[in-house]
């Protein structure tokens, strides 16, 4: 199974135990047992290996990491096979911080989706470029630089790519007004 | 009068291919350094119509969006509206009755076809052969005709509700498809007798254009374009969703690599596609086309959901971060092409510009979803 390798390598990245996502099914009382246990609302998000359910999510294997830790992730993802999907961010204006998404996936029946995230602060935000390793990333970093204002490290041509070439907002801020 | 212009002889020139051009198919621009006839260097320039498709994700309801999906390709709709309504429903744990994904895989395979059909022709047309662009039209015009009558329109279709359809299959569409199966797989004889075996089509695409397995990984590849560089990866059958697991269909794969191989997948497609509506139209069970009690107010729970679907152009994604209210806090389209068309600056260097030409056909590109 692809899912257990890929644990067992990011695992030596994150020797930290894994973050828990659920509290522990407590034990239903008597004559209760046709009722679902409630969902437990997760807590904020720390850095580590969260395996995810595919049916619910759609993903299998859930990484977040610093953006210091992001090209070691990937060189294993590299290793394993894996292909890029897509590069997104998401603004988490409460918490001030930017996230920056990353998608991969195999060409294989062994289905298994791992999700990258990586937070870096709102007033400086700045990752390193994974193009040197996907090349494929370029557009994609170039993307999100337009739409969130990412700068990432290292890349080539860090020009607005959807965008106009002067363009200087960043529509897909919380706080972006037209 | 000036003399005559010298360029000497190691000199290249800046060539624009676009953004109005019709081997673009749309308004794509592609500055080329050329040397001769030879492609140096070559920068896609993007963005022409793009419309922030993801920020209307974010101010407007699940429902409201709903429509945009089909304004991205507007050559295969439906596979992007069902990634759509699957999303949502993963998202929100909508069930979906039988019936409903049955009816929605029958339309999203014609719609491929419908698809397929029109990138035959224009690809064709591409390689300077207008006739096999007519026919293709007019099987298509039956296939569209029939989408009409029961989805209320022809090309930017929204026909799917989430949780089921906005409207159920008469006996007419039912006949019509069942007389559509053998009439298509008639008309693929044709086109295979028209041109695929053509000497001056096969020599314009044979080992020309070539696309390694390693270059679609790297760039994320998907659809024909890996699948034609020899990857058996397709979604429908390595991450199935709604009904898929329940009919029996191959996955072409060619291993050349080349423009040919392309080619070849799409229009073995047609035929899988063809065996999977009549599989559909022989299994479709009666029952609801909407669940009993399906919510009027969408509102997932907080959290962040994807879901992959196979459209005609490859592996169409949709991630969901829902903050638990009627409005997703994040709405991030992954569109196929725009991942298949990244590698065209690499793969087209020291490439004669009308082979890389070629090669752009052979990649099936729509521009809105490209640039969403």
């Amino acid at each position: 199974m692809i899912k257990d390798t890929v644990k067992q390598a990011l695992r030596d990245l994150f020797p930290e135990p894994d973050p828990v996502v659920e509290a522990p099914a407590v034990e239903a009382a008597e004559g209760e047992e046709e009722k679902k246990p409630a969902k437990k609302k997760e807590g904020p998000r720390v850095n580590g290996v969260i395996e995810r359910n595919h049916a619910e999510h759609g993903y299998d294997i859930d990484v977040q990491c610093n953006p210091g830790e992001l090209l070691a992730v990937v060189m294993i993802l590299d290793k394993a096979g894996f292909f890029l999907e897509s590069i997104t961010g998401v603004d988490w204006i409460k918490e001030n911080q930017l996230e920056s998404v990353y998608d991969f996936s195999r060409y294989d029946f062994d289905t298994c989706r791992v999700v990258i995230r990586t937070r870096t602060s709102r007033s400086e935000p700045k990752i390193p470029t994974i193009s040197k390793i996907y090349p494929g990333a370029g557009w994609h970093e170039r993307e999100t630089h337009d739409f969130f204002g990412i700068k990432f490290d290292g890349h080539p041509h860090l020009v607005p790519l959807l965008l106009p070439e002067d363009a200087d907002f960043h529509p897909l801020l919380k706080d972006f007004k037209p | 009068m000036s003399g005559p212009i010298h360029i000497r002889p190691d000199e290249t020139f800046t060539l624009n291919v676009g953004p109005q051009h019709p081997a673009t198919h749309g308004v794509l621009r592609v500055k080329m350094e050329m040397d001769g006839e030879y492609i140096v260097k070559a920068e896609t320039v993007l963005g022409y119509i793009h419309r922030m498709h993801e920020l209307m994700g974010e101010n407007r309801t699940y429902p409201q969006v709903l429509p945009n999906l089909s304004r991205l390709d507007y050559l295969g709709a439906l596979g992007y509206t069902h990634g759509h309504v699957l999303a949502v429903e993963r998202a929100a744990g909508i069930e979906v009755p039988e019936r409903a994904e049955y009816i929605r895989a029958i339309t999203v395979e014609l719609n491929r076809i419908a698809s397929h059909l029109f990138w035959f022709g224009a690809f064709v047309m591409d390689l300077g052969g207008f006739t096999p662009l007519m026919y293709a039209i007019e099987d298509r015009e039956y296939i569209l005709d029939m989408l009409e009558a029961v989805t209320g329109s022809r090309l930017t279709y929204c026909y799917y509700r989430f949780g089921g359809l906005y409207n159920d299959v008469d006996d007419d569409f039912i006949a019509a498809a069942k007389a559509f199966i053998p009439r298509m797989r008639k008309s693929l004889k044709k086109y295979d007798a028209l041109v695929t075996g053509n000497i001056i089509f096969r020599k314009r695409l044979e080992d020309i254009g070539p696309i390694s397995a390693e270059m679609c990984r790297k760039y994320g590849a998907t659809g024909p374009v890996a699948r034609g560089a020899g990857i058996d990866f397709d979604v429908r059958k390595n991450e199935p969703y709604s009904v898929y697991p329940e009919f029996d269909f191959d996955v072409p794969v060619y291993h050349e690599c080349d423009s040919l191989a392309r080619y070849k997948v799409r229009m073995d497609e047609m035929e899988q596609s063809l065996r999977i509506v009549e599989q559909g139209l022989e299994k479709l069970p009666d029952g609801p086309i909407m669940p009993k009690k399906a919510p009027k107010l969408i509102k997932p729970p907080a959290g962040d959901y994807y879901q992959a679907v196979e459209t005609a152009r490859g592996s169409f994604g949709i991630r969901i971060v829902s903050d638990g209210t009627k409005n997703a806090y994040r709405f991030k389209l992954r569109s196929p092409t725009y991942s298949n068309m990244s590698l065209f600056d690499e793969a087209c260097e020291g490439m004669m510009i009308m082979d890389a030409l070629a090669m752009m056909g052979s990649l099936d590109l729509v521009i809105p979803e490209i640039d969403r």
